[in-house]
């Protein structure tokens, strides 16, 4: 039972005090400007005026960053996917596994996801890159078969091309799922955790296979920890800064790189702000839609 | 007469619209075996917690040795508790649980050994004292929560269904143990339980609530032969209710009769109501006894009953043996099925009667209880 | 290890053979990057992928990167000062939106849960345009002062973390062990230290742990309030790895990560343990 913050104003206060200034003085009140902002106009090099135009927004829906929204939401989108089917398969594994295996599987998923970002994007550079561990591997393997060509009398072959896998798409795509791959498999996990396992045996008492019931069975009842983890992968990834910079070439800006680009070097920040807006609007929509959906399949019947 | 320990004066207790306790006066005295009885949601834990000090009452005092508590912060209280979950602290030892009320109150570290040791020999947990609660059973952990409570020599140890988390035979062990602890320390009890066959073998005073309202305050015994309401007398043990006018009504015999039942009531004392009242008679199942019928041959008399009366044909529908007793249900004409138990007093007995046999059932006249509402 | 005769049972899907071999890809998947670049940080080679032979000869070189070293002790500080304020404030929110009802709670809730849900990048302007329009952080101020506006920043992405894990175990609080200890003669206060905080401690531990990696992890934010004298260890290696791989970056890489699993091996053990002992007492009430 919560007790009214009346019958003890005196600790209630006093507890309340701190965060509740922390939250509206470091967070609200920044987030409120930059809000502000959106609606403002550049006037010299470091004033803004705050006009209450709305032209920083029609200029973030023209067609040049309507595309990168799109873009960004598309990557995302497939980023999503790729881990949900990655990922479904480990979440049953660890929740079907033994109560000490359990904690370990755990353990293993969750390890990469509390090594530093940067770290595990740079490893990911490292493999991919033109001198990186898989070109290498390609280029030593192609000398192997050079040689045994010439060695059969073949004319030998053309010089190593090394595979671009880096800067370009698939590597932002590979590196979102490599770094988001963990945000997916917990809320899954946890999902099919509280599944009732006598739910699957009766499906498999009553003559349906594994995948029939898997399909048939587990993914509903796991809907809204299937939501929740596509919410938590989806959000971020459309956010990614890091990632598409780094990993990504000339034509995989997301529309973090763009906000990026308007606060620290085109220097255009109500532009920024307007961007930045509407990406925080697109996120609240996934929160509310995945609310949503979980309401509705809490509701009996 | 000496002032009781306990008064609840007029005492009302609303959450928002939902009245749980309902002008409820009670008082107990001291060193009685007090107990709290209802079912779920009948206001009994409310009152046990104003009296601790974790509600306050809405309207009325509660007088804890005639001084008025209602201003006392609980832990400025001559009572202490035993609470429904034990409420062990889980990250200190045996020892540490039992000492904290006395750190609390500054006793010095000496006496304060002393006296812990003393609670632990009392509720017979030596040598378990440096154990930490998840290290002992539910038994040992309620054990604790009881020494923790009397170390404090509180004027009233307050028992929150303490025994409704304890598996049947350790449930059966810790009632008696719970009887000679309390003759031990002579402190008064006041326990709140909704199970009756643990306030009738604990308690010397029983106060039954339903929806707020005390329905009746007795000793074990009074409660359940002289039930003052048809909602006593179902929800202690099982009755069987007949719904009647008084025909007969005499300072000593009175006579019920209802349309239920194909035989009159006859009581060989007087009853309070009148003739023409509509009164209810109940009558438990151990009290009728069952006799086998000869075709041709009346119902056995007992007790000079006029023919006619307490003594009703019936068929046996159901049998149940349990073990030391056997009980039945008995179709009479008319279609109500009565409640029978009979002692299994040798080992065939219970061969006697089978399923769908025609018997007698007849009661002494002092057997059915009346009740006016 | 023998070979267990029993076939696998009806849901014993860890023991079958497709989920297996899925495993132990998406195992290579998240591991080998890592376990490369770990392992040729010994590597007696500056470019080629070849192994030339075991040296430590680049960890020599980032201990003694004076630029390295001084972004990995402000990396250090920023976390463990930020954990401590978050583990304050995270702590008191978790105790008010747990013990008490009052108006605006939705509110307070909704607007404590945004930090953890709004992107990084438009968290990072705001503490850009914050600190360069409302609160300018003096520069050259002593250390560790001049990392002010970096704290201040993961503070507030941290601290609703902190809150959340502590509300979550606070959620399995018997309060009958509160009202014990207030029938045994403790005041608020008292109640508070004696039973309340003990019942939180395990949740401090995750929360200051998850506070402190987010802490060490972040990047973006921090590029957004860093200046010239106040580089942390991300954006340090952010700048070197923008030009190029190199075993340096590998070896300073890999002592962050061996951080990272002690911490989280320590973290485990304290918090596994606590939790398992709390997990025994009964929370039963009608």
């Amino acid at each position: 039972m919560e007790q009214s913050w009346k019958s003890a104003r005196g600790i209630f206060a006093a507890a309340l005090a701190l965060p509740l200034f922390w939250l509206v003085v470091f967070f609200l009140f920044p987030l409120g400007i930059v809000w502000l902002y959106s609606f403002g106009e550049n006037r010299g090099l470091t004033d803004i005026a705050l006009t209450g135009t709305l032209s920083n927004y029609l200029r973030a829906l023209e067609p040049l960053y309507l595309k990168i929204f799109v873009k960004s939401a598309g990557i995302a989108a497939l980023t999503t996917g790729l881990c949900l089917v990655i990922g479904f398969p480990v979440a049953l594994a660890i929740t079907f596994a033994p109560p000490k295996a359990k904690g370990w599987l755990l353990m293993f998923i969750m390890l990469p996801f509390w090594t530093n970002l940067l770290i595990r994007t740079y490893a990911l550079i490292a493999v991919l890159r033109n001198e990186g561990y898989i070109n290498q591997s390609l280029r030593a393997g192609w000398g192997l078969a050079n040689g045994l060509a010439t060695r059969l009398g073949q004319a030998p072959l053309a010089s190593f091309q090394p595979v671009e896998l880096l800067h370009n798409n698939f590597a932002v795509v590979l590196g979102l799922v490599y770094v988001h791959l963990p945000f997916m498999v917990l809320p899954l996990y946890s999902a099919l955790d509280r599944l009732d396992t006598s739910l699957l045996e009766a499906s498999l008492d009553l003559g349906a296979g594994h995948l029939r019931t898997l399909f048939r069975i587990v993914v509903p009842l796991a809907l809204p920890g299937i939501a929740s983890g596509v919410l938590i992968t989806f959000i971020p990834a459309l956010g990614a800064y890091l990632t598409p910079d780094l990993l990504g070439g000339p034509d995989s800006q997301m529309i973090a790189s763009v906000i990026e680009r308007q606060f620290k070097r085109a220097n255009d920040w109500p532009f920024g702000a307007a961007m930045s807006f509407l990406l925080m609007y697109l996120t609240f929509i996934g929160i509310a839609i995945q609310g949503a959906l979980s309401r509705k399949s809490r509701e009996p019947g | 007469m000496a002032v009781p320990i306990i008064t609840f004066e007029n005492v009302t207790k609303r959450f928002g619209k939902v009245v749980a306790v309902d002008n409820v006066s009670l008082s107990v005295e001291e060193g009685e075996f007090f107990s709290l009885l209802g079912p779920s949601g009948c206001g009994k834990t409310t009152l046990l917690r104003m009296l601790a000090g974790f509600e306050m009452p809405t309207e009325g005092r509660i007088l804890i040795d005639g001084q008025d508590v209602s201003n006392i912060p609980p832990n400025r209280r001559p009572v202490n508790m035993v609470f429904q979950s034990y409420a062990v602290f889980p990250h200190m030892s045996v020892a540490e649980n039992v000492a904290y009320g006395l750190k609390i109150e500054g006793v010095p570290a000496p006496e304060r050994r002393r006296r812990v040791e003393e609670a632990l020999d009392l509720v017979q947990l030596h040598g378990l004292a440096d154990r930490k609660p998840d290290q002992l059973s539910g038994g040992q952990r309620q054990r604790v929560a009881l020494a923790r409570a009397l170390v404090k020599r509180p004027r009233v140890l307050l028992l929150d269904e303490p025994l409704s988390a304890l598996d049947a035979k350790l449930r059966e062990q810790m009632r008696t143990e719970l009887c000679t602890l309390q003759e031990k320390v002579g402190i008064t009890f006041m326990m709140v339980t909704h199970d009756q066959d643990e306030a009738l073998a604990l308690a010397s005073r029983c106060a039954v609530m339903n929806r707020g309202l005390l329905q009746q305050v007795a000793t074990p015994n009074d409660l359940y032969e002289f039930p003052n309401s048809r909602f006593v007398a179902d929800f202690i043990g099982s009755v069987n209710l007949f719904e009647g006018v008084l025909a007969v009504d005499e300072p000593d015999q009175a006579v019920i009769r209802s349309a239920d039942l194909a035989a009159d009531i006859y009581l060989d004392h007087g009853v309070t109501g009148g003739r023409g009242t509509t009164v209810w008679a109940a009558l438990r199942p151990e009290k009728i006894e069952l006799s086998k019928y000869v075709e041709g041959v009346g119902p056995p008399v007992i007790d000079d009953a006029p023919a006619g009366s307490n003594s009703v044909r019936g068929i046996i529908r159901h049998e149940a043996y349990l073990g030391s007793e056997s009980t039945y249900e008995v179709e009479i004409p008319g279609g109500r099925r009565l409640k029978v138990l009979r002692s299994n007093l040798t080992r065939w007995d219970q061969e006697d009667f089978s399923l769908g046999e025609t018997v007698w059932l007849s009661w002494h006249a002092c057997s059915p209880a009346v009740l006016l509402s | 290890m023998a070979q267990s005769p029993t076939p696998p049972g009806p849901l014993e899907y860890l023991r079958r053979w497709p989920l297996q071999v899925w495993l132990l890809g998406v195992g290579t998947f998240l591991y080998a990057p890592l376990l490369a670049l770990v392992a040729f940080s010994f590597n007696d080679s500056r470019r080629n992928i070849v192994w030339k032979g075991f040296t430590l000869k680049y960890y020599a070189k980032v201990f003694h990167d004076a630029a390295l070293i001084e972004a990995f002790a402000n990396s250090l500080t920023i976390a463990a000062i930020s954990t401590g304020i978050s583990l304050l404030l995270g702590a008191l929110a978790a105790l008010v939106l747990w013990r008490f009802r009052f108006p605006g709670k939705a509110g307070l809730d909704g607007a404590l849960g945004l930090p953890i849900v709004v992107p990084e990048i438009c968290m990072g302007v705001a503490m850009l345009v914050f600190f360069a329009k409302v609160l300018p952080w003096p520069q050259g101020l002593v250390w560790p002062l001049n990392l002010g506006a970096i704290i201040i920043s993961h503070v507030s992405f941290s601290f609703p973390f902190v809150a959340v894990v502590v509300r979550a175990r606070m959620a399995s609080f018997n309060r009958e062990l509160e009202e014990a200890a207030r029938d045994l003669g403790a005041g608020e206060l008292q109640t508070l230290r004696d039973v309340i905080l003990p019942h939180m401690v395990p949740s401090l531990i995750a929360g200051g742990f998850l506070a402190f990696t987010l802490s060490l992890d972040d990047f973006v934010i921090t590029f957004f309030t860093s200046g010239p004298d106040t580089v942390t260890f991300p954006v340090k290696v952010y700048s070197m790895v923008r030009f190029s791989v190199t075993p340096e970056v590998n070896a300073a890489s890999t002592i962050l990560i061996v951080l990272t699993v002690i911490l989280t091996a320590i973290a485990l053990r304290l918090q596994g343990n606590q939790v398992a002992a709390a997990a025994h007492q009964p929370v039963e009430r009608g």
